[in-house]
């Protein structure tokens, strides 16, 4: 019987833990071995469920997109990251010299986007100037904010620091309500989360000013997909008002995928099965248009090139389209944008996560 | 039949089509048409029909919707809630009774 425990208050990285689902290859592994054949259409094969839609491969669309996923380093640890960041991965942080790689990539793309996630991006020493460069270069800058990060002291200048440069904050808030968002996130993290958005309010944000656009960003609590945005927007908007004194400009929701620690929630609370089913029953066709894959480059802190943060975690790498080169998976040191323009998209189970139901993507429901 | 209630059979409700599609088919189209957005939300309607499952005790409806009103956005403080509404007026409805026993009691006693 599925449980919905607590949160402990200090988990670490599966890597510090030394457990196996640390292993990008053995998360693949473990969604694999899901049984889903008697109850999935297609034997739960992404590529085959795609063509009987009659869709023979995932292409890429024009590049709008470019997300930056700067390092694994985080203050909390939540129970459904599929970065597994923690407070323990201080090793993984892209260096200057590949936030330069990044820039010059940029500056060969027509993307208008750089998202900048991680992590907690903003503890990235060369954040604050890969934001500026990005804002110079008149790109749309999207930082993906976990909220409590913008209590620390030495931070605590960024709200109008980001309002000065208009950046859009994206933050992560699973509920409006504490239970759901602690019982995610960690004890007393509702609490904070609730005094930097009023920090963020009293700096401008979330007033309806397109400058300084605050979006909430709720992922489900537990083994069931992404409600209504529209609806649960509705619903926050009066729920933050009333009780917490809050605004903001929108909500997106996404579906939690099944990677790293929420794959490993998912074995523990014996809902891996059916969590699978639920996603795989609830293939949209209506959503492959519109996938985050086919208009996003995500680039990881060590510089690789993929498809989506989540192929980016399973370690599913761009390669080059032309199969006889053998040549080696893409790298943003080498960027060519024909090359990431004429590639095939990687995909694989852990795909039915943004084709389930209305669809999930970074900027939310896809339908 | 080992049991009266089976978890499996929750998802194999539309079998119950076999002895006479027809009707089913009628009562699917109808309970669809209850539980889409409308007047009320379908998140307001999942937490009534939680309501009402633990009024009847279905084992089914209990499963069913708890999972709809988590998907739907409520949290389990709201759940838990709209089960205490169900148990007022199940109590309820025992107690408001007492005034007919009062009234026979006052007839009847000195």
């Amino acid at each position: 019987m599925p449980t919905f425990d607590r949160a402990p208050s200090k988990l670490s990285s599966l890597l510090k833990r030394q457990s196996p689902l640390a292993s990008a290859h053995y998360q693949r592994d473990t969604l694999a071995r899901v049984a889903l054949s008697a109850i999935a259409p297609h034997g739960g094969d992404f590529s085959t469920t795609l063509s009987a839609h009659g869709i023979s491969a995932l292409t890429p669309a024009k590049l709008d997109i470019f997300q930056i996923n700067i390092g694994k380093l985080c203050n909390m640890a939540c129970r459904h990251c599929h970065v597994d960041s923690s407070p323990d991965r201080t090793q993984e942080n892209m260096s200057r010299e590949t936030v330069d790689h990044c820039l010059r990539a940029l500056d060969r793309t027509e993307a208008q986007t750089v998202d900048i996630t991680g992590g907690a991006p903003e503890l990235n020493p060369h954040f604050r100037y890969l934001v500026d460069q990005c804002v110079a270069r008149g790109k749309h800058v999207i930082d993906r904010c976990n909220l409590t990060v913008l209590l620390l002291p030495t931070l605590k200048d960024l709200p109008e620091w980001f309002s000065d440069r208009g950046v859009e904050i994206v933050c992560s808030l699973p509920h409006y309500r504490q239970r759901n968002t602690d019982a995610q996130r960690g004890d007393g993290t509702f609490e904070k989360s609730i005094e930097a958005l009023h920090r963020l309010n009293a700096v401008g944000y979330g007033q309806g000013d397109p400058a300084q656009q605050l979006t909430l960003m709720s992922n489900p609590v537990g083994a069931f997909l992404a409600s209504n945005q529209v609806k649960l927007e509705q619903e926050w908007k009066a729920g933050l008002a009333k009780y917490q004194g809050v605004t903001f400009d929108r909500l997106i929701t996404l579906n939690n995928m099944p990677i790293s620690r929420y794959l490993e929630w998912l074995e523990q609370s014996g809902n891996l099965q059916s969590y699978m089913e639920v996603l795989v029953n609830a293939f949209n066709p209506a959503t492959v248009e519109g996938l985050m894959c086919r208009n996003t480059l995500s680039v990881s802190w060590d510089g690789r090139l993929f498809d989506c943060d989540f192929n980016q975690m399973l370690e599913l790498e761009c390669h080059p389209s032309n199969p006889s080169s053998a040549q080696a998976p893409m790298h943003i040191r080498n960027f060519d944008p024909d090359q990431l323009a004429g590639r095939q998209i990687v995909t694989g189970r852990h795909c039915f996560g943004c084709t389930a139901g209305a669809g999930s993507s970074c900027g939310g429901a896809l339908t | 039949m080992d049991q009266y209630y089976k978890p499996e059979h929750l998802p194999k409700f539309g079998e119950i089509g076999e002895g006479n599609s027809e009707l089913s088919q009628k009562f699917f189209a109808y309970y669809g048409a209850v539980f889409a957005e409308g007047a009320l939300s379908k998140r307001e309607k999942a937490l009534i029909a939680l309501a009402v499952a633990h009024t009847i005790q279905c084992p089914y409806c209990i499963e069913a919707y708890s999972k709809e009103s988590l998907q739907e956005g409520s949290d389990l403080e709201q759940m838990t809630e709209a089960v205490h509404v169900a148990t007022a007026i199940r109590g309820g409805a025992s107690l408001i009774h007492g005034l007919q026993m009062l009234d026979h009691v006052h007839k009847l006693a000195m």
